[in-house]
């Protein structure tokens, strides 16, 4: 019962804020979180990052294992990626299989990947038609601290920005050799609370939050991916404000996902 | 990272009676932990041991889910044992199998012996554990670390829960088995103490052991988790004295 009133006013108290332009957290609308960026967490996998925005933490994984390539990309690996929501990371999340929210966050961290060709997956292509490697991309969020987006695509590309293909493990080359990172995208999430617009909202943002969008954008200007979240809406201006504002927080976060000092 | 194809047996005791990372044949690998480091959970507990890396979680008491587990006279202790894709050589499916099942049952039922459950009728006590690197002994990583979220939830429990697996590799009663000795040796003997009555709350055993070394075994396990309810403790005081200074953020 009390975590459903006082999500309701602090609700209030977030939106009331939003209106003289102020945050819980004294963040202007334009101000992100700190940032950090730790890749090589997890010695088990072929690459990893944690990474943590705020109070939310993003441990992601990279294993590769031969495979066979889809029928209708013969010369092409394959690239998955999986978000798991685990309840460990909140008291909102329960045990059990995907649930649409962890699903959306894959498949929207899935499309910034694919789209900006941040591995060139023909060259993950060992024979054509019947050998490639499969590249799966795992999200473990430890704290949801918010905006789990933009953490679970930062820890995704810092896992995958210092992964190794374990071509001699599996016997396929002489040596390992650094899996080629190609494109770097970056997700940077607004939320709607009332007229403001405000960047990397917290857990609370998000519950008080009249829409959600999310704009990837990668180094060499082109907007990659983009998702519209939670009940509320935008206008075609307001888009255009959010992708400018999104290339400019990309820049930096990208510096930080490639470990060049930002 | 080990070898996919043909697996060569490792010498696993040298005649000096070194083990394969050096250690002798009653000696723990190090062990870091660091009590409460999620914000959002109740209580939170990292370990590292060894190359293992296993984080807990509690939640509650609060209310149960599935709401046919709730009991009228005490709290249910729901745990949840997963490891993550990556933490393993070769990629382990997500989801539930038979294996995490079990280590999640006999981890709840040996918390269920020492948490003073009957104080919080009708309620769940959710306990998480996520191996996000195993090296052998996960489940009682994960059960310290689990122990430790407990304790930094500030459920009341009659004691700490130390852990550890004893074994035997190379033809040696050995504590705190590492991969190599786990898939090659000759037994594991994973267990759990209550150092106050100097009982086992948890205890499994794999392989094959004559009484005499059983004896042995069970002997050096509890000195073993004699040594990690000291790294626990000291744990939790390193949390505790660190929020009791003016002006930290707890």
């Amino acid at each position: 019962m009390s975590d459903e009133v006082t999500a309701e006013i602090l609700t209030t108290h977030i939106l009331d804020l939003a209106g003289q332009g102020k945050r819980l957290d004294g963040r202007s609308a334009d101000e992100y979180r700190p940032v950090s960026v730790e890749p090589g967490f997890v010695v088990t996998a072929d690459g990893s990052a944690l990474v943590r925005i705020g109070d939310t933490s993003v441990l992601s994984g990279i294993k590769l294992e031969p495979g066979k390539p889809f029928p209708d990309t013969p010369n092409a690996g394959v690239l998955t990626t999986n978000a798991e929501l685990i309840p460990l990371s909140s008291p909102v999340f329960e045990p059990g299989p995907p649930q649409p929210g962890a699903i959306e966050v894959s498949r929207v961290v899935d499309r910034a990947i694919r789209a900006a060709e941040t591995i060139d997956l023909t060259r993950l292509c060992v024979t054509p038609g019947e050998k490639s490697w499969v590249c799966y991309v795992d999200i473990h969020v430890l704290d949801h601290g918010g905006n789990l987006i933009d953490a679970s695509l930062l820890a995704a590309l810092g896992a995958l920005a210092h992964a190794t293909v374990p071509a001699k493990r599996f016997g396929i080359a002489e040596a390992d050799y650094p899996l080629e990172v190609h494109h770097y995208p970056i997700e940077c999430t607004f939320v709607r609370l009332g007229e403001a617009i405000v960047v990397d909202p917290t857990f609370d943002e998000e519950r008080a939050a009249q829409g959600r969008i999310t704009v990837a954008t990668d180094e060499t200007g082109r907007i990659v991916a983009m998702q519209k979240g939670l009940v509320g809406a935008f206008s075609p201006d307001d888009v255009k404000a959010v992708v400018e504002r999104a290339f400019a927080h990309g820049d930096r976060l990208r510096r930080l996902a490639r470990g060049v000092e930002a | 990272m080990g070898s996919v194809g043909a697996k060569e047996v490792p010498v696993l005791l040298s005649p000096e009676g070194l083990r394969i990372d050096g250690r002798r044949v009653n000696e723990l690998r190090p062990i870091r932990i660091t009590a409460g480091p999620l914000k959002h959970a109740d209580g939170s507990a990292f370990v590292e041991w060894g190359q293992n890396k296993v984080m807990a979680a509690v939640y509650g008491p609060r209310e149960v889910h599935p709401r046919h587990l709730q009991q009228n006279t005490k709290a249910v202790i729901q745990c949840k044992y997963n490891m993550a894709a990556f933490s393993v050589d070769e990629r382990k499916r997500p989801g539930l199998d038979r294996r995490s099942q079990e280590i999640s049952k006999v981890i709840a039922e040996a918390f269920d012996s020492v948490v003073f459950a009957e104080e919080f009728p009708r309620t769940s006590i959710d306990v998480y554990i996520e191996v996000l690197q195993a090296n052998a002994g996960t489940r009682c990583a994960g059960l310290v670390a689990a122990s430790v979220a407990l304790a930094d939830a500030g459920i009341p429990m009659a004691d700490l829960l130390p852990a550890v697996a004893v074994g035997k590799a190379g033809g040696a009663i050995i504590l705190d088995l590492k991969k190599e000795e786990d898939n090659f040796g000759e037994a594991d003997l994973p267990m759990a103490l209550v150092p106050q009555s100097g009982r086992l709350v948890l205890l499994q055993m794999e392989g094959h052991m004559t009484r005499e070394e059983l004896s042995t075994a069970l002997d050096l396990g509890v000195q073993g988790c004699r040594q990690v309810y000291e790294v626990m403790k000291q744990a939790l005081r390193d949390r505790y004295a660190v929020a009791a200074e003016p002006g930290a953020v707890a």
